[in-house]
């Protein structure tokens, strides 16, 4: 009976495989015909290579895919340090009047549609005359994301004993001291998950960054999606293989060290 | 109120003029000094006093929320009193920082750094304090041997077990040679073995190093054990003060006898004192002779405790015991409940009066010719000297 009930059902095999299917057929479809021959995309033609070296010689393409690397890496890096303060001063900070209020405003943008944070973005931008290209695109996806760090960081935070920074302070450290001695060596695996997570959502973000880039400085997915109007190249699909790929690897990273974390955690709770 | 229970000890501390090494240098190592504490409206520590000596072992014992954590968070810092001084060897620390105390903390869960291996872990408050590698290192292994914990060092705590666990958080917290370590609850999360023998570990090694020790327990047993004195606390304040052997044999209150250990307690009248003996109408117990309280009684209603051990019961009758016969206090009844434990068989005993007796008798001889089996009819004897007389 045991034994029984621990396999997988026909019918839980069934619906899984399904499941699988409607996620990721169309992104099997897309990378199978990144190596397609044909230049029409949905004729094939035979397993090639040449829409990869394309990309790679595709100088608006590479610059586009330069400029999302650098405001990812630099919009992760900068919503990361944010994110971080603002978890821990609002898990460890005194209680202090509106921190409810604090806490709930950090889950708004979670949930607020991007149009809107892209149009405000914009108005702002525009309002303070601010030159409109790499630094707005990167603020831009700095506020977006530092909130997913903050709420990652936030609930590993919480999970953390106290008793383990009080110890520390009992020991000698001033609570700065005990923050950097003990409490952030054991939340840094969330920190750098919630680095990964922001990087990801900066690198395929599409309506925050139309918003908030100027002439000249389009991010890959603007590429993409501007090329993509004119009909689809079979080089975009190479181009989705290569991003994919690396969302993946950085998904892949992301969960391993968040494991890691939660496991650190079990130790550290209370027997 | 906990002025009262502070004076009760003092004078329960010394019935005999025996020279107390803490008067003639007239400054406790620590004295808490009407310190008070609230949560919101919650008084958790209720202007109380309490001299703790030096190189004593000392347990704060009470039910849980009656502020014995919270007094020992403000001992360690964690917690800042309202009101009130906290002094240590003569300094002020109630409102120093925890880092900058002299006092060590052993927490309840151990708060172990789960990132640290054993060794640094002991080694962490070392070298916060600036000490030499060299000496860390010699320090770090004096630790290890003093706990028993040789060739675990490289592990890390979930590598650990609950036992050994328990002997890193207090290797670590008596690195720093504390003036006052501060245990939490120490022994919750032993088994009751390694509870057992845990405690006179403890106890062994707070003699060798003659540090002092304060410990907060909910387990009176543990407390019994370990301290040379228990400070029982309820709703914020100490009840009483005394050595474990004060607490059970001289309660200071009907509360304190109902809590520390098990009790027939019966309420009556003081009637016309005799002598040395003062005897009390109970409703139903009959006419209970008392040996004279130590303190005087104010009030005419009483209540007289009995401890269960001290209540001895016959087939006949304390029959030769003759020359104390007439102060000898008898009652009649059925014996309704037999629980036998081992060392030990507890009896209830249903009275005339309809009344409950609770009676424990060691099992002294193997075979039981002496047990009394349910439905057997006995006397139920014990002295003046078994009374005490609480007020209510």
């Amino acid at each position: 009976m045991a034994r029984a009930s621990n396999r997988l059902s026909r019918f839980n095999v069934t619906s899984l495989a399904l499941g699988l299917a409607f996620l990721y057929l169309p992104i099997v479809i897309l990378v199978i015909y990144s190596f397609n021959a044909s230049r029409l995309v949905t004729v094939w033609g035979g397993w090639s290579l040449k829409w990869y070296s394309e990309f790679f010689n595709d100088g608006a393409m590479l610059d586009a895919a330069s400029m999302s690397f650098r405001v990812a890496v630099t919009s992760a890096t900068l919503a990361t340090l944010l994110g971080t303060l603002a978890a821990v001063a609002l898990s460890r900070g005194e209680r202090f009047k509106g921190r409810t209020l604090f806490s709930g405003m950090l889950y708004a943008p979670l949930v607020m549609p991007e149009v809107i944070t892209g149009l405000s973005l914009l108005l702002l931008f525009v309002a303070v005359n601010a030159e409109r290209g790499f630094w707005t695109v990167t603020i831009a996806h700095t506020t977006l994301t530092m909130c997913f760090v903050a709420v990652v960081v936030q609930s590993r935070l919480g999970a953390l004993d106290r008793s383990l920074e009080e110890a520390a302070m009992d020991l000698g450290c001033d609570p700065a001291r005990a923050f950097l001695s003990v409490t952030l060596p054991l939340i840094l695996p969330s920190i750098a998950a919630g680095w990964m997570l922001a990087f990801t959502l900066s690198l395929d973000d599409l309506v925050i960054a139309s918003f908030t880039t100027g002439p000249g400085s389009a991010t890959l997915p603007i590429r993409i999606y501007s090329e993509v109007r004119l009909g689809v190249k079979p080089e975009i699909n190479a181009i989705c293989t290569l991003i994919i790929a690396l969302i993946a690897a950085v998904i892949v990273v992301a969960s391993f060290a968040s494991k890691l974390s939660r496991e650190q955690g079990e130790s550290a709770a209370p027997l | 109120m906990s002025e009262d229970a502070a004076n009760i000890a003092t004078v329960a501390d010394s019935p005999k003029p025996e020279p107390q090494p803490a008067v003639a240098t007239d400054m406790p190592l620590l004295r808490i000094d009407t310190v008070a504490k609230k949560f919101g409206a919650f008084r958790a520590v209720d202007k109380l006093s309490l001299d703790v000596r030096a190189g004593e072992f000392f347990a704060l014992l009470g039910p849980s929320g009656c502020g014995k954590t919270t007094l020992l968070r403000m001992l360690a810092g964690f917690e800042t009193p309202d009101e009130g001084r906290i002094l240590l060897d003569g300094k002020d620390i109630a409102q120093v920082l925890p880092h900058e105390r002299p006092v060590n903390m052993m927490f309840q869960n151990y708060a172990l750094f789960p990132h640290l291996n054993v060794r640094d872990n002991i080694a962490f408050g070392l070298k916060r304090a600036g000490m030499p590698r060299s000496d860390i290192k010699t320090r770090v292994a004096e630790m290890v041997a003093l706990v028993k914990l040789d060739g675990l060092e490289k592990r890390k705590p979930d590598q650990l077990s609950g036992g050994q666990k328990q002997r890193v958080a207090l290797a670590r917290s008596l690195a720093r040679r504390p003036q006052v370590l501060l245990l939490d609850e120490p022994l919750a999360a032993l088994d009751k073995k390694l509870r057992e023998s845990t405690q006179l570990e403890l106890m062994e090694l707070q003699r060798r190093l003659g540090m002092t020790f304060i410990i907060v327990t909910h387990d009176q047993e543990e407390a019994m054990t370990m301290a040379s004195r228990i400070g029982v606390m309820d709703a914020g304040r100490l009840q009483q003060v005394a050595t474990p052997r004060e607490l059970y044999e001289a309660p200071a209150s009907r509360w304190i006898a109902e809590f520390v250990g098990e009790v027939n307690l019966f309420d009556g009248q003081v009637e016309p004192h005799e002598s040395n003996r003062l005897t009390v109408a109970t409703r139903d117990a009959g006419t209970i002779f008392t040996a004279e309280p130590r303190h005087p009684v104010a009030k005419a209603t009483v209540c007289v405790a009995i401890r269960p051990e001290k209540i001895k019961l016959s087939r006949r009758g304390p029959a030769s015991d003759a020359v104390n016969a007439h102060a000898i206090n008898r009652l009649e009844g059925v014996v309704s409940d037999v629980s036998y434990l081992g060392g030990f068989t507890t009896y209830k005993v249903k009275l005339d009066s309809g009344a409950m007796l609770r009676s424990s008798m060691a099992n002294t001889a193997r075979l039981d010719v002496d047990a009394y089996s349910a439905g057997q009819r006995v006397t139920a004897w014990f002295t003046p000297d078994d009374c005490v007389v609480l007020e209510q």
